[in-house]
């Protein structure tokens, strides 16, 4: 076959092409590398190779797995003891970007007939971090649902603590700790859902401490970062090792359920622990 | 005089070999110290150490994370890095001290927890998470003292007691200032100005209210027989609460941060 029988485009003749494609209509999972179709991707912002449940903003979340949501403490903000500028810049970016005051959205939601607490993190509020005033509306969120015995779903989303406001991040670990233990004392029930990040002191706190823990697909969970393991001991870890299905298969997580389900999921467990638990 | 140092000296401080170990302040405190070991699940981490001992009159639960005296030691106790091992064994202690209304002493000095593919595997935030949701209902009081370096969430689960001291040379942080300077400068060689902005010293954070008390560095006899008697005093004023009283002044403690 003579090779003249196919001539390869010339690179304007690709570039010319290129411009009649719109941009975004091809997405890249940035877990399993798979290039799709943009509308693929559906309503729930799905990987339809992998399963694996692109970020959210809260907002967002919210309307996917409740059928009515009313936020409380929508106008709490990070203490006026940090002045740092570069902070502050951050904050006002991040409250921008999210339409939140902090890094998570909390309140009273319905879904049915069930009514339960429900805070949902949001990654792109700075990484979701911990700062005081987010450490402040999850505690309030469970101290609410102990007082009116409601039952509290949290979506956790968070790169940890929010180096900012240094020790003060480290103190939310333990303040919302007590909050979730009076909730569970008082017999209620915690479901945790574990999206994509879930690390450092986030995890290290509420997000395992829920009497039900839930993941997507392929979420990063983890304690310490990849690359603080590698520089700090030079161990390699494997490609998988904080994914939610390592973390099922070493015992951590109840059970991973696929974005398109969460809702039915969730409402699921509120019906079968209606009655509530023995306070003690 | 320590508060003649920079914070950054304090860091170094704290750090120091020579500092006192966990293990050689656990005997001078204790008349008689028995260690326990194993978290009755997977293992016994070498980094916590755990036990019943007598201080003064009664016994009381002791646990601390210790670093090694020397590079074999440091080895095996990963440096004073704790694996979920530890906390488990730690935890585990804790609640039997509970069961038998043993009140509980910590002692830390551990730059964090450790940052391992099987910590990881083992769940090290899960492990933490417990320490602090158990921790913090412990029906006993609860002494933490924080001896050389507090790092971060690997510090905190052992230092949700009601009540938190530090010794003079001692830091306590959300991670260490080289790591601080890596994240916000890209740059570790500016631990020193990291160290300086992070508030990490015994006077910052008790005057930020983080931490109840500074404790006279443990160097000799008469420091020794003064931080044990500062513990003696304490633990006596805490046994005389009401467990209902002493539940909701830690909470009240925790509740204001």
């Amino acid at each position: 076959m003579p090779l003249s029988k196919f001539t390869a485009p010339t690179s304007k003749e690709i570039s010319f092409r290129m411009d009649k494609i719109p941009d975004h209509i091809w997405r890249q999972c940035p877990i399993c590398h798979q290039s799709f179709y943009e509308k693929k991707l559906g309503q729930a912002g799905v990987c339809p190779e992998c399963g694996y449940g692109f970020r959210l903003g809260a907002q967002k979340r919210v309307e996917q797995v409740a059928d009515q949501f009313k936020p409380i403490d929508v106008d709490l903000k990070a203490p006026a003891q940090f002045q740092d500028a570069k902070y502050l810049a951050k904050l006002a970016k991040a409250r921008q970007v999210t339409e939140l005051n902090e890094s998570v959205l909390t309140g009273i939601a319905r879904t049915g007939k069930q009514c339960f607490g429900l805070g949902v993190m949001d990654s792109r509020f700075i990484m979701g971090s911990l700062g005081s005033a987010t450490g402040e509306k999850i505690t309030r969120l469970f101290e609410k649902c102990t007082q009116e015995k409601l039952p509290v779903i949290l979506f956790t989303a968070s790169g940890g603590a929010r180096m900012q406001e240094g020790i003060h991040s480290l103190m939310q670990m333990a303040k919302i700790s007590q909050a979730v233990a009076e909730h569970s004392v008082a017999g209620l029930l915690y479901v945790a859902v574990l999206t994509d990040p879930t690390t450092g002191g986030v995890t290290a706190s509420y997000a395992m401490q829920a009497d039900i823990i839930l993941s997507e697909p392929r979420t990063l969970i983890g304690f310490a970062g990849r690359r603080v393991i590698e520089q700090t001991i030079h161990q390699k870890p494997p490609v998988d090792f904080q994914r939610a299905e390592t973390l099922l298969k070493h015992g951590f997580l109840d059970a991973i359920v696929p974005r398109a389900e969460l809702k039915t999921t969730l409402a699921k467990l509120l019906r079968w622990h209606q009655k509530g638990g023995q306070a003690e | 005089m320590s508060s003649s140092l920079t914070a950054y000296e304090r860091v170094l401080a704290a750090r120091k070999a020579s500092k006192i170990s966990i293990q050689t302040l656990i005997n001078g405190l204790c008349d008689d110290f028995m260690a326990f070991h194993g978290d009755r699940a997977a293992g016994d981490d070498p980094a916590v150490i755990g036990g019943i001992g007598l201080l003064g009159e009664q016994p009381v639960t002791v646990v601390g994370i210790q670093k090694g005296d020397d590079l074999a030691e440091n080895n095996a106790r990963h440096f004073g890095c704790a694996e979920p091992e530890g906390y488990r064994k730690a935890l585990r202690l804790m609640t039997q001290a509970e069961k038998f209304q043993r009140p509980i002493v910590a002692l830390i000095n551990t730059p964090g927890a450790f940052p391992g593919v099987d910590a990881e595997y083992h769940g090290q935030g899960s492990a933490i998470a417990q320490c602090l949701l158990t921790g913090l209902k412990l029906k006993v009081p609860y002494i933490s003292v924080i001896v050389g370096e507090g790092g971060s969430g690997g510090a905190l689960a052992l230092a949700v007691g009601d009540t938190v001291w530090m010794f003079e040379n001692s830091v306590y942080s959300i991670l260490s200032p080289e790591g601080y300077a890596t994240i916000l400068w890209k740059d570790s060689r500016k631990a020193p100005e990291a160290a300086e902005q992070m508030g990490l010293t015994p006077e910052a954070l008790k005057a930020a209210g983080i931490i109840d008390r500074i404790i006279p560095e443990v160097i000799d006899a008469a420091s020794l027989a003064s931080f044990k008697q500062a513990l003696c005093q304490k633990l006596q004023q805490l046994q005389a609460q009401s467990v209902p009283e002493l539940l909701s002044e830690r909470r009240a403690r925790y509740r204001q941060f």
